[in-house]
């Protein structure tokens, strides 16, 4: 027996941190794992609330969260390939073509 | 054993099946190196190990100690954390697959499956899910060696293993929708009943499902024709080249551990497991041990002839391409396994 | 026994997840985060979703992650330079994460009594396994939502593949 609410704030923590690397990390790669860290928190909730109501839609959500997430993480990626080609780095200070 | 409560003896029991069943997967990896240098032999004319013990039959234990007691080699330019768990996360990746293989007929020694480490209801996927991790053992030994060999060795096999493993796990999905269940023992007894004639292979039409999977497998196992990422003649030994002594054991016995896995689950799927080949044409015989034993013998028996096959296409396939190789899994066995999905669909949704 | 294997996987989640802030070279951040999403595939198990515990570990750890490996691996990512980084992230964004966490954190707490409880294992409706549960919603109601999504993927491998594309 655990309360939902520990599984809600375990997600709560995880999303923060990805915020917080989100913000502070340079690496591009690493930019769009904390992206990949705060959609997993926020399936946590997902599943947890599933589990409250006892139905399986939170759970298929999730399902399509992770399709929709593997799908971005290719495109995503490939970015990142076609980025560095042109620019030889993966830093996003330097990757400032559009700025003024 | 009176005075144990139910959890302790059930604790007790899982407990020395593990051990057990660790300590004869272990063993079945060293005679499986074996085997296969006996057979190899045998095939290119020569007689293979024979001076340790009786036909060599003591050679694996000779290798073992050998290894054991090389030099353990640290170059210097590696990434030590990473180097050193690669091989770690290669041997346990599988090793821990073997837990849901159901060795035997369902038998239960005080509330126990004695035959199966752990019944869990998505087994199939378990298995999946744990070669897909794997891949990782492969992918850090090479990046973190700081060798050119090592990082194309590694890189060939990540991409080959990620693209193959689409084909592996589509070819397997006929064989659920007949047997409706993803734990491996309801997928066993769903082609038990009438012997030879309701395994998946032969009565269930996965003849080409089959097929897709033992060419995924070679490719998954990074296994000839497929050993592209240890290619020797290109790439000295691959993702392994930096490696020596108990480490290099490590991916050594990792490898034919995945072999034996990837047997182990060819016959679960598609040769019906432990269940005779004969159904019940023959009687049963004996007392309830020889009951017991005889699933036991059916399945290493069909174990054996996946690693027989396996040696043999080594010994005579000669090696792929990359382009080759790539082309083959996406271009070819891809649609294939999709087709076959969906005729194995068609003929359920006719028949009921 | 559902607390222990909560709060020991919690806690791997949480290193992880820290770890993955303070590794500067992207692969051991990559890591880190596969150990975040395989604790997190236990917890998914202990809540009863097996199917989902299996698709974390195939699709995200085992496939996703290593493309990410990959990736840095051709690219041959070194370790992360320091630069200042933007002042706004550090000045408005560090506050603004803790106040949400500690807004969430209190939410959650207090309404802790109306949220319920978990139970090992699940508490879906146990005649049919949670994989036939989900294929039979899956595959009648939410059939459309499921062929979008087909075509999404299809359209994604387009994209990556025309992306990574060298130029003639």
């Amino acid at each position: 027996m655990v309360p939902i609410a520990y599984y809600l704030i375990l997600a709560a923590v995880l999303f923060c941190i990805g915020i917080g690397s989100f913000l502070i990390k340079r690496n591009i790669i690493t930019i769009f794992m904390s992206i990949e860290l705060m959609l997993n928190a926020v399936n946590l909730t997902f599943v947890a609330f599933a589990h409250q109501w006892k139905l399986v839609h939170g759970q298929i959500f999730v399902f399509f969260v992770m399709v929709v997430a593997a799908a971005e993480a290719a495109v995503g990626l490939a970015i990142i390939i076609a980025i560095f080609r042109a620019r030889q780095t993966l830093n996003v200070d330097q990757i400032n073509l559009m700025k003024n | 054993m009176n005075h144990l409560t139910p959890f302790q003896t059930y604790f007790l029991i899982t407990l020395l099946k593990l051990v057990v069943v660790l300590v004869l997967t272990l063993t079945a990896v060293a005679y499986t190196v074996l085997l296969e240098r006996k057979v190899l032999g045998r095939i290119q004319n020569r007689w293979g190990p024979s001076r340790v013990g009786p036909f060599g039959l003591l050679q694996p234990l000779a290798d073992g100690i050998k290894l054991f007691l090389k030099e353990d080699l640290m170059p210097l330019a590696v990434e030590r954390p990473l180097f050193v768990l690669a091989p770690v996360i290669a041997l346990g990746c599988a090793l821990i697959s073997i837990a849901v293989v159901p060795f035997g007929a369902l038998t239960t020694v005080k509330g126990v499956d004695i035959f199966q480490v752990s019944d869990i209801n998505i087994g199939l996927l378990v298995v999946l899910g744990i070669t897909s991790i794997g891949v990782y053992g492969i992918a850090l030994s090479g990046w973190s060696s700081n060798n050119k060999y090592s990082l194309l060795g590694s890189l060939r096999a990540t991409a080959q293993m990620i693209s193959y493993e689409l084909a592996l796990g589509l070819s397997l999905v006929g064989c659920v929708m007949r047997s409706q269940s993803l734990r491996l023992r309801d997928i066993v007894d769903s082609q038990s009943a009438h012997g030879m004639r309701s395994w998946n292979v032969i009565g269930g039409l996965q003849i080409v499902g089959f097929f897709i999977y033992l060419m995924a497998a070679y490719a998954e196992t990074n296994r000839a024709p497929f050993d592209l990422p240890e290619a020797e003649s290109e790439l000295v030994a691959g993702y392994h080249t930096e490696y020596s002594s108990m480490k290099f054991a490590m991916f050594f016995m990792a490898e034919y551990a995945n072999m034996i896995t990837v047997a182990c689950v060819a016959t679960l799927l598609f040769f019906g497991g432990a269940s005779s080949p004969f159904g019940h044409l023959i009687p049963d015989f004996g007392g309830a041990i020889v009951q017991a034993v005889l699933p036991i013998f059916w399945f290493v028996f069909k174990v054996l002839c996946f690693l027989f096959l396996y040696i043999w296409v080594r010994g005579t396939l000669p090696r792929f391409r990359y382009d080759q190789l790539m082309s083959f899994g996406w271009k070819f066995l891809l649609p294939l396994a999709m087709a076959n999905i969906l005729v194995t669909a068609l003929v359920l949704a006719i028949h009921g | 026994m559902q607390l222990v294997l909560f709060l020991i996987f919690a806690v791997l989640c949480v290193a992880g997840a820290l770890n993955l802030l303070f590794q500067r070279h992207p692969i051991n951040s990559a890591l880190s985060l596969v150990v975040v999403m395989m604790s997190l595939a236990v917890i998914y198990w202990t809540l009863g979703a097996e199917f989902l515990a299996a698709a974390q570990v195939i699709v995200y750890a085992g496939a996703v992650m290593v493309l990410f490996v990959f990736v840095v691996m051709l690219l041959n990512a070194g370790e992360e330079e320091r630069t200042t980084g933007s002042r706004a992230a550090y000045i408005a964004g560090i506050p603004g994460v803790a106040a949400i966490l500690a807004l969430l954190t209190y939410m959650f707490m207090h309404e802790r009594a109306a949220l319920g409880y978990a139970t090992l294992g699940g508490s879906l409706n146990h005649t049919t396994s949670n994989i036939t549960e989900i294929s039979r919603v899956l595959f009648t109601e939410l059939l459309l939502p499921f062929e979008v999504t087909s075509i999404l993927i299809l359209v994604a491998i387009l994209g990556a593949v025309v992306l990574a594309r060298k130029e003639q």
